[in-house]
C-alpha cells in the first residue's frame, strides 16, 4: 500500500510519519506515537475510549484516519498536564472518585475538556449529555459529573 | 456508625483516602495490556465460523502464507499434535476447545489462528484463509436440545445426551408437603436472558518464551493470575516456575476475565513457534460474540403462603443454558453456583431447587456479570416471586417483606437450603430505604395518578447475596482451594510493600489493602506501596471476583498484620526493658502501662528489627498469611426504583432509586459508594437494556454496542446511596465485601416497579430486559393508548 506523509502536532509537539492511508488515528497516537494513553474499546465509534481532541473538536480517533488529521493539532490525555500541574478535570476526577479501572477516563475527561471549552457552566443535563458518547462500564457515572462539576468550579470559580 | 479509629493522616479503615492508583490514571500512565509493546512483537488475529454448528472439511491457509508479514497459521490439527486442541474447562469435569479438528460448536467460535508482522496485516490474513464447512442442524433453545428427537451435539461424549447435569438441593418432600397445605401459592415462569459483562477494555495478551531462559511470560487480562500459572504448567507440562502470568491494569473484569480463552492458548502456542514475543487482543465484536457470557436461566419458580402472607415454601426448577460445554466459572462442587441463596431474606420452612444444564449451539460460559456465583439470578427470582405473591394476596409489598424477614435475633441463621447467614438486620435496611424514599407519600401519588390514568410503579429489592468463597472445605477451582494470601513486609524506615493473591480491575485494593494495613499497624497509607498481579512476585491466590477479596485477602492482610504487630511488641520490650504484657498498643505505637510517655513507635520498632533485633528473635519484620474463611459473608440491602412509564412509547423512566446496603464494617466509604454506584448501573442495565440474542441459526444478533446497550450517562439514575452497618461477626475486620451487591440487587427493584405499575392491567411479569416495545405491545394489547 502506498504511504503518505503526514505531519501534525501532538500535545503541542511537531511529528511527521509514513503512514498507510488506511492507518486509524488511534492507532498513530498509540502504536506509532507511543501515546497509549488512549484507550481503544469498541469497533463502532461507540464507546469513546478513544476521544481526543483534533483542532479543538473532540473525536473518536477510531473513526478518523491519520491521514485526516494531516496539518492538524490534536489533544490527548497526556496534553492535560501542564508544567507538573494536573488540568482541573483530572484533579476533578481524583477528588470525586470518578474512575475505577481507568479505562474510559482518558476519553472521558477528554469529552468533558471540550464541553468545558465550549459551555463553561454546564448544568448537570449538559454534562451527560457530553459524555453520552463515552460508555463507562465500573463507576455509574454519578462521579464523573460530579468530577467535571468540581472542574467547572475549579477553572470559573463563582463569582 | 462505625468512626476511624485513625487519624485521617494514618488513613485507617473508615477513611475515604483518595485513590493512589488515580495518579497514574489519570495522566493516561496506566500499563493496560494493549499498551505492551516488545521488540519483534508479533500480532495475532482468529479465524472464526460463520456457522453455529458446522463440520470442517477443510481449512487451506496458502492464500494467507503466501501474503508478505504473514508468519504462521495455526489450526485445530497442529494444536492436536500437541494435545493442545482441547483443554479442560473451569468446572474440571468437561472441556473446551481452543481450535477445533471436525466441528464448529457456535458462531464466532475460533477456527484457525493467524500471526503477522502488523495488526493490519494480521487481520487481512484472517479473511485469506480458506474454510470449507458442512453446516449442520442447530439447536439454539435448551428446552428444544432437551426433546428425543434433538441432534445430539457433544459427539465427542460418550453419553449420547444434551443434557449436562443434574442438580438439586433441599428438602423435596417437605416442600411439597409444605405446597399441598398452603392457603396461597403461585407460580411463574422467568427468563433471566444472556447477558456480556462488556468491560470497557476487551481481553487480550502478549505471550513471550523467552528461548534463552525457557521462561514464558504472560501480560494477560486476568482476574486470577495465579490459578493461570497453574492450569498452564498442568495442561502443557511447562515447569510452573518457568511461567510468570503479569494481570497488568485491567479496564474491569466483571467475571468475564476469569478465563482462559482460547486466544490466550494461540498467543502462547504462536511466541513457542516463532520465539517472538507474541500479542492478542480481541476486538468488540469478538468479545461479545465469543467471550463467556452470563446468566442464561430459564426458570419456573413458585411460592407457598399462609392467608396472612406467612411464606412457607419455595419451590424452583431451572434449565441451565451452558453453551456447547459446561464451562462455568464455579466452584467444583456448585454447578449451580450459590444459587441456592435463593430463599433471600425470608424465613422458610422448606425449599427445594432443581438446576438441569443443557448444552446448545452457543458459547460458553457461566460468568457472575459483577456478582457472585449465580446470585443475581437467586435474588432475582426471590424478589420477583416475593412481588408477585404480595400483589397477589393483596398485601403491600414492604409489609409483606417486614412480615417474612428472619429477624435480627436468628442470626446466625441456619436457611431452608443448608447455608448459615453470618449476620443481618433486613428490616431495618428495608425500612431506611422507605423513610428516604418516601414510601408511603409515593404510594399515595401512585394511588392518585391512577385515577388520572397515569402509570407510575414502586419497585423494592430485599436482596441477600452470599460472597466470599470460600472455606476450603467445601470450595475449590480445579482443585486449588479458594483461601487468598497477603505477604507484608515493612523495611527498616517503616515504610511497607505489601503483595496479595488477588488482583483489582478497578475496585481499589491499592488503596483499601493499604488502609488495612493502616488500621492495623499505624502506618500512614501514604507509607505502604500495594502490588498485586505478578505471580512471580505476589503470594498464591484464587484472585479477585465473587467480591471475595475484601473477605479474603482483606482478612489475609489483617491477619499477616496482626503477626507483625505481635513481632513488633516483642521488638518494643526488649527496647523499652519491659515485659510483653505491659504494653499497650495504639495505632502506631507501643506504650508502657501506665507510662504513656515512654513508648516505641511502629517506625522505631522497624529500624530496630533489621538494626538492633532481640537477641532471642529473627531479624526483620514481615509476615505472610494465608487466610481459609471460616464462612462466607452475607452482604444485604434493600432497594426501592420509582418508574413513571410513557404511554405512548412504553419507554421506562426511572424517577428515583434508593439504595440501602449493608456491607459490614466499611474500609474507605468513598470508594464502597462508588462501588454501589457502578453495581446499581450494571443491574440496571439487564433490566432495561442488554440482552444477547440469536437467530434460529444461531447467529448472534448484533454483536456490537450498536445493539448491545449498555448505559450511557443519560439513562443511569442519579443514585440515592445510604447504609446501614451490621458487621460479619467471622471477619476479622467486620467486613463482608462489596462490589457487586447493587448488581445484584438492582434488577428486581426496577422490575418489580415496573410490574407494580401495569399490575392493575392485569401483568404479573415482564422478561428482561423490559423495552420500550415490550411495553408498548403490552399497553396496545389493553387498548391503551397515550
Ligand atoms: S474505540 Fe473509538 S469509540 Fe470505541
Ligand atoms: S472506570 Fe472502568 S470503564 Fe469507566
Amino acid at each position: 500500500m502506498a504511504l503518505h506523509d503526514i505531519r501534525l502536532k501532538v500535545n503541542g509537539v511537531e511529528y511527521t510519519a509514513q503512514v498507510e492511508p488506511r492507518l486509524l488515528l488511534v492507532h498513530l497516537i498509540r502504536d506509532v506515537l507511543g501515546l497509549t494513553g488512549t484507550h481503544i474499546g469498541c469497533d463502532t465509534t461507540h464507546c469513546g475510549a478513544c476521544t481526543v481532541l483534533l483542532n479543538g473538536e473532540p473525536v473518536k480517533s477510531c473513526t478518523v484516519l491519520a491521514v485526516q488529521a494531516d496539518g492538524g493539532e490534536v489533544l490527548t490525555v497526556e496534553g492535560l498536564e501542564r508544567d507538573g500541574q494536573l488540568h482541573p478535570i483530572q484533579e476533578g476526577f481524583r477528588e470525586e472518585h470518578g474512575l475505577q479501572c481507568g479505562f474510559c477516563t482518558p476519553g472521558m475527561m477528554m469529552s468533558a475538556y471540550a464541553l468545558l471549552q465550549q459551555n463553561p457552566n454546564p448544568t448537570e443535563e449538559d454534562i451527560r449529555f457530553a459524555i453520552s458518547g463515552n460508555l463507562c462500564r465500573c463507576t455509574g457515572y454519578v462521579n464523573i459529573v460530579k468530577a467535571i462539576q468540581y472542574a467547572a468550579r475549579k477553572l470559573h470559580p463563582p463569582q | 456508625m462505625q468512626q476511624p479509629r485513625t487519624s485521617p493522616e494514618i488513613g485507617g479503615m473508615g477513611h475515604p483516602v483518595k485513590r493512589r492508583e488515580d495518579e497514574r490514571l489519570i495522566r493516561g500512565k496506566g500499563t493496560y495490556v494493549d499498551d505492551i509493546k516488545l521488540p519483534g512483537m508479533l500480532y495475532l488475529d482468529i479465524v472464526r465460523s460463520p456457522y453455529a454448528h458446522a463440520r470442517i472439511v477443510k481449512i487451506d491457509a496458502s492464500r494467507a502464507l503466501a501474503m508478505p508479514g504473514v508468519v504462521a497459521v495455526i489450526t485445530g490439527q497442529d494444536l492436536a499434535q500437541h494435545n493442545l486442541h482441547w483443554i479442560p474447562g473451569l468446572m474440571g469435569d468437561d472441556r473446551v476447545m481452543v481450535l477445533p479438528t471436525e466441528k464448529v460448536m457456535f458462531y464466532g467460535q475460533e477456527v484457525a489462528a493467524v500471526v503477522a508482522t502488523d495488526r493490519y496485516i494480521a487481520a487481512d490474513a484472517v479473511t485469506a484463509v480458506d474454510v470449507e464447512y458442512e453446516p449442520l442442524p442447530v439447536v439454539v433453545d435448551p428446552r428444544k436440545a432437551l426433546a428425543p428427537d434433538a441432534p445430539i451435539l457433544r459427539t465427542d461424549r460418550e453419553v449420547a445426551s444434551n443434557h449436562c447435569f443434574h442438580w438439586e438441593v433441599g428438602d423435596r418432600e417437605a416442600t411439597d408437603r409444605l405446597f399441598a397445605e398452603a392457603d396461597v401459592t403461585i407460580r411463574q415462569e422467568i427468563y433471566i436472558p444472556r447477558i456480556h459483562v462488556a468491560s470497557i477494555e476487551t481481553c487480550g495478551c502478549v505471550a513471550h518464551l523467552d528461548r534463552t531462559t525457557g521462561k514464558l511470560t504472560i501480560w494477560m487480562t486476568t482476574q486470577a493470575p495465579h490459578v493461570v500459572r497453574t492450569a498452564y504448567a498442568l495442561v502443557t507440562g511447562l515447569p510452573e516456575h518457568k511461567i510468570r502470568i503479569i494481570s497488568p491494569d485491567i479496564g474491569g473484569g466483571f467475571g468475564g476475565k476469569v478465563y482462559v480463552y482460547p486466544g490466550y492458548v494461540l498467543a502462547t502456542v504462536a511466541s513457542i513457534l516463532t520465539g517472538r514475543p507474541v500479542k492478542w487482543v480481541e476486538d468488540r465484536t469478538e468479545n461479545l460474540t465469543a467471550d463467556a457470557f452470563a446468566r442464561d436461566y430459564h426458570i419456573t419458580g413458585e411460592l407457598a403462603a399462609k392467608k396472612d402472607g406467612t411464606l412457607t415454601a419455595l419451590r424452583i426448577h431451572t434449565i441451565s443454558d451452558l453453551g456447547y460445554t459446561n464451562n462455568q466459572a464455579n466452584p467444583s462442587k456448585f454447578p449451580a453456583g450459590l444459587f441456592h441463596i435463593c430463599t433471600g431474606a425470608y424465613d422458610f420452612q422448606a425449599a427445594h431447587v432443581t438446576v438441569d444444564g443443557v448444552y446448545t449451539n452457543k458459547p460458553p460460559g457461566g460468568i457472575a456479570y459483577r456478582c457472585s456465583f449465580r446470585v443475581t439470578e437467586a435474588v432475582y427470582t426471590i424478589e420477583r416471586l416475593a412481588d408477585i405473591m404480595a400483589h397477589e394476596i393483596g398485601m403491600d409489598p414492604a409489609e409483606f417483606r417486614l412480615k417474612n424477614f428472619i429477624r435480627p435475633e436468628q442470626f446466625p441463621y441456619k436457611s431452608a437450603l443448608g447455608w448459615e447467614y453470618d449476620s443481618g438486620n433486613y428490616a431495618q435496611a428495608l425500612r431506611l430505604a422507605m423513610e428516604k424514599i418516601g414510601y408511603w407519600d409515593l404510594r399515595k401519588e401512585q394511588a392518585e395518578r391512577r385515577q388520572r390514568g397515569e402509570l407510575m410503579g414502586i419497585g423494592i429489592s430485599s436482596f441477600v447475596e452470599i460472597v466470599g468463597a470460600g472455606p476450603a472445605k467445601h470450595f475449590d477451582i480445579l482443585g486449588l482451594k479458594m483461601f487468598d494470601s497477603a505477604e507484608i513486609r515493612i523495611h527498616p524506615t517503616g515504610k511497607v510493600i505489601a503483595r496479595f493473591g488477588t488482583r483489582h480491575q478497578g475496585q481499589g485494593h491499592e488503596t483499601t489493602y493499604a488502609q488495612i494495613i493502616a488500621e492495623e499497624l499505624g502506618i500512614p497509607v501514604a507509607d505502604i506501596t500495594v502490588e498485586e498481579g505478578d505471580t512471580d512476585t505476589c503470594p498464591y491466590g484464587l484472585g479477585t471476583y465473587a467480591s471475595r477479596s475484601t473477605p479474603t485477602a482483606g482478612a489475609a492482610c489483617a491477619k499477616a498484620a496482626q503477626k507483625i504487630r505481635e513481632k513488633a511488641r516483642k521488638i518494643a520490650a526488649h527496647l523499652l526493658e519491659v515485659h510483653e504484657d505491659d504494653l499497650i498498643w495504639e495505632p502506631g505505637r507501643f506504650y508502657v502501662k501506665g507510662s504513656p510517655d515512654r513508648f516505641k513507635t511502629i517506625q522505631e520498632i522497624a529500624f530496630a528489627a533489621y538494626t538492633n533485633p532481640p537477641p532471642d528473635l529473627e531479624a526483620g519484620l514481615e509476615a505472610v498469611h494465608y487466610y481459609d474463611p471460616p464462612n462466607l459473608t452475607f452482604p444485604f440491602g434493600s432497594y426501592i426504583c420509582v418508574v413513571d412509564i410513557d404511554k405512548g412509547t412504553g419507554e421506562v423512566h426511572v424517577r428515583r432509586f434508593v439504595a440501602v446496603d449493608d456491607c459490614g464494617n466499611v474500609i474507605n466509604p468513598m470508594i464502597v459508594e462508588g462501588q454501589i454506584h457502578g453495581g446499581l448501573t450494571m443491574g440496571l442495565a439487564p433490566a432495561l437494556y442488554e440482552e444477547i440474542r440469536y437467530d434460529e441459526n444461531g447467529t448472534i444478533i448484533g454483536g456490537s454496542f450498536m445493539e448491545y446497550l449498555m448505559p450511557t450517562a443519560m439513562e443511569t439514575p442519579r443514585w440515592e446511596t445510604y447504609r446501614t452497618v451490621t458487621p460479619s461477626p467471622h471477619h476479622p475486620l467486620g467486613a463482608k465485601g462489596v462490589g457487586e451487591s447493587a448488581t445484584v440487587g438492582a434488577p428486581a427493584a426496577v422490575v418489580n416497579a415496573v410490574v407494580d405499575a401495569l399490575w392493575h392491567l392485569g401483568v404479573r411479569h415482564i422478561d428482561i430486559p423490559i423495552t420500550p416495545y415490550k411495553v408498548w405491545q403490552i399497553l396496545r394489547e389493553r387498548g391503551i393508548t397515550e
